[in-house]
């Protein structure tokens, strides 16, 4: 038996990478699921019957207590939540991951050198991304601050930390005997994850949420050298890779780097840069915004944030039907850091049955900018800044924005002139063709479609 | 023992350039679901959480953070692969009208 659950976990592994692959489109996606479900059953399976089990009722209550927990944040989670629900599911892993690496080093503190680098490394990452998750969870979810927290001496405080903290693992390595070095090595890790992310803004955290994703993942690929399991070490990598590279493409969408993301306290320093000045603004009311939808050949939607805080994703889906019936085609124009974690915006908008063909990248769409009639953007702002592009001053100059300021004419839904979270005035307001639509966007966009009513369609 | 690292080494450097790979091709529609799938992914750390708490002779301390370790994963199994479905599910083509 001991031989057969190896080739389990080989079959396992396949599965994994294949669901992986097939995630390459919607069409396939779910096949990549289920055949991510089955390498799982496999696994633990195989774990099972290849060993003797004893403990089995402890076994058996934490599967029934995860399951009881699972099923319901799985289907009552609301999809405006589900950034939260990530940082949370960090948070599970990377705890899991630490607590096995903690009971592992009690178990044994005598083990090869490496087993203990490795053991050290697993433990670190996990603690500190569990609380670094839980921090994000708690910013997103709005019960701490999203405002970045920063303090005197915040990133040379922070370093210290992190290198006490490996200073007391690498000292664990060379003397594991003395046991007692463990939990201060733990709290340490704890505590710099919370440290770690309490500069960081919402605006920030899709990079945020891919970095602590590859943490979590790196940290259960460390325990599979831990425990000489290779399926640990390919899930662990895949997982740590699909992170890495999702969060270098968050920074590539906001031209900064990885060192700037976590030291840079973004939207605090920039809070000097807004423009005190008055500047005049044209308004419009919901009869002339959608009076003027109605009379556009295309249309392009630009969501951000503010929509998911809104809630508005479907009132905007029935505008979508509105001015479809009307033949005016439509699009939305999706930046890949709108919202709070990649992919955002289209799992909102896919959520409201607006149909992913619909759904056009940053770098597609910005060439249809200028032939567009109405651009209208909701709930987003820093990354329709024009000022990114012409204005080398600017905290965001350089970052890859969509050219809402190309179309024909501009409309955007906005509580108020309150700059948005980088603390950044945006001249597209400002723009001759630009007309503000002031209010909330669920409401707002309701107040418009009062202007596009079906019935006056069929009488026509 | 210095093979056993030198085969994990070799098996995490492939499967990081497999994955590398892998993942760039996935459409940016899908960024979301796929977080939440690789973390559920990730969440085979269920199985060295199960070998630490049903060894024989494990301690009270192994078996309570295995508990603890088991649990975690297991609302990340379900819960990860349960919403990354009800998620795809969601996103349809256009149809033809």
């Amino acid at each position: 038996m001991g031989h057969l659950v190896n080739y389990i976990y080989i079959c396992s592994a396949a599965l994994f990478i294949l669901s992986l692959k097939w995630m390459n489109s919607p069409v396939t996606a779910r096949r990549g699921v289920f055949s991510g479900e089955i390498g799982m059953l496999m696994a633990v399976t195989g774990t099972l019957l290849s060993h003797q089990v004893f403990n089995w009722q402890w076994l058996l209550a934490a599967v029934l207590i995860g399951t009881a927990a699972g099923i319901p944040i799985a289907y009552i989670m609301p999809m405006t939540a589900v950034p939260q629900r990530t940082a949370m599911s960090h948070a599970c892993g990377a705890l899991a991951a630490a607590l096995v690496g903690t009971a592992e080093f009690y178990r044994e503190p005598n083990q090869p050198k490496y087993v203990l680098v490795a053991l050290i490394v697993e433990t670190l990452l996990g603690f500190l991304t569990f609380t670094g998750s839980l921090m994000a969870m708690g910013k997103l979810q709005e019960i701490l601050p999203q405002r970045p927290i920063t303090y005197r001496n915040q990133n040379l405080t922070n370093l210290g930390l992190l290198v006490l903290a490996a200073a007391l693992g690498v000292r664990l390595i060379v003397v594991p005997t003395d046991t007692w070095v463990f939990p201060i090595f733990a709290v340490l890790s704890l505590i710099f994850g919370v440290l770690l992310i309490i500069p960081i803004g919402g605006a920030d955290m899709p990079t945020v949420i891919a970095l602590l994703n590859s943490y979590a993942g790196l940290s259960a690929c460390a325990m599979g050298f831990v425990l000489d399991n290779r399926l640990l070490v390919i899930a662990g990598a895949l997982d740590g890779s699909s992170g890495l590279i999702l969060s270098i493409i968050m920074c590539k969408a906001m031209n900064r780097s990885f060192t700037n993301v976590l030291f840079g306290a973004f939207g605090q320093l920039q809070v000097k840069a807004v423009h005190s000045e008055e500047r005049p603004v044209r308004s419009a009311s919901p009869e002339e915004a959608g009076a003027i939808l109605e009379s556009a050949s295309n249309v392009i939607i630009v969501p951000g944030y503010g929509l998911a805080v809104a809630q508005a994703q479907h009132k905007i889906r029935e505008l979508f039907d509105a001015l479809m019936r009307r033949g005016v085609d439509v699009k939305f124009a999706i930046h890949p850091v709108a919202g709070r974690m990649p992919g955002h915006m289209n799992v909102l908008l896919a959520e409201a049955d607006i149909p992913y063909d619909r759904l056009v990248g940053m770098e597609d769409i910005n060439s249809e900018f200028p032939q567009c009639d109405v651009a209208l953007v909701i709930g987003a702002n820093d990354v329709t800044n024009p000022a990114a592009r012409s204005d080398p001053s600017s905290p965001i100059y350089g970052m890859p924005i969509l050219d809402v300021d190309k179309a024909h004419s501009v409309m955007v839904i906005k509580r108020s002139m309150r700059p948005g979270f980088a603390g950044i005035d945006n001249d597209l307001y400002y723009l001759g063709k630009t007309l503000m639509l002031f209010g909330d966007a669920k409401s707002f966009v309701a107040d418009i479609l009062k202007e596009l009513p079906v019935a006056a369609l069929a009488a026509r | 023992m210095s093979s056993n690292l030198e085969t994990a080494l070799y098996v995490f450097v492939l499967a990081t350039f497999l994955g590398l790979e892998v993942i760039r091709k996935v459409s940016p529609l899908l960024h979301t679901p796929l977080m939440s799938l690789t973390n559920a992914i990730s969440a085979i750390s269920v199985v060295g959480a199960i070998l630490i708490t049903t060894a024989e002779g494990a301690t009270t301390l192994s078996k309570v953070l295995g508990f603890i370790a088991i649990t975690a994963a297991v609302t990340n199994i379900v819960s990860g692969y349960l919403i990354t479905d009800r998620m795809l599910k969601m996103f349809k083509r256009e149809e033809k009208r």
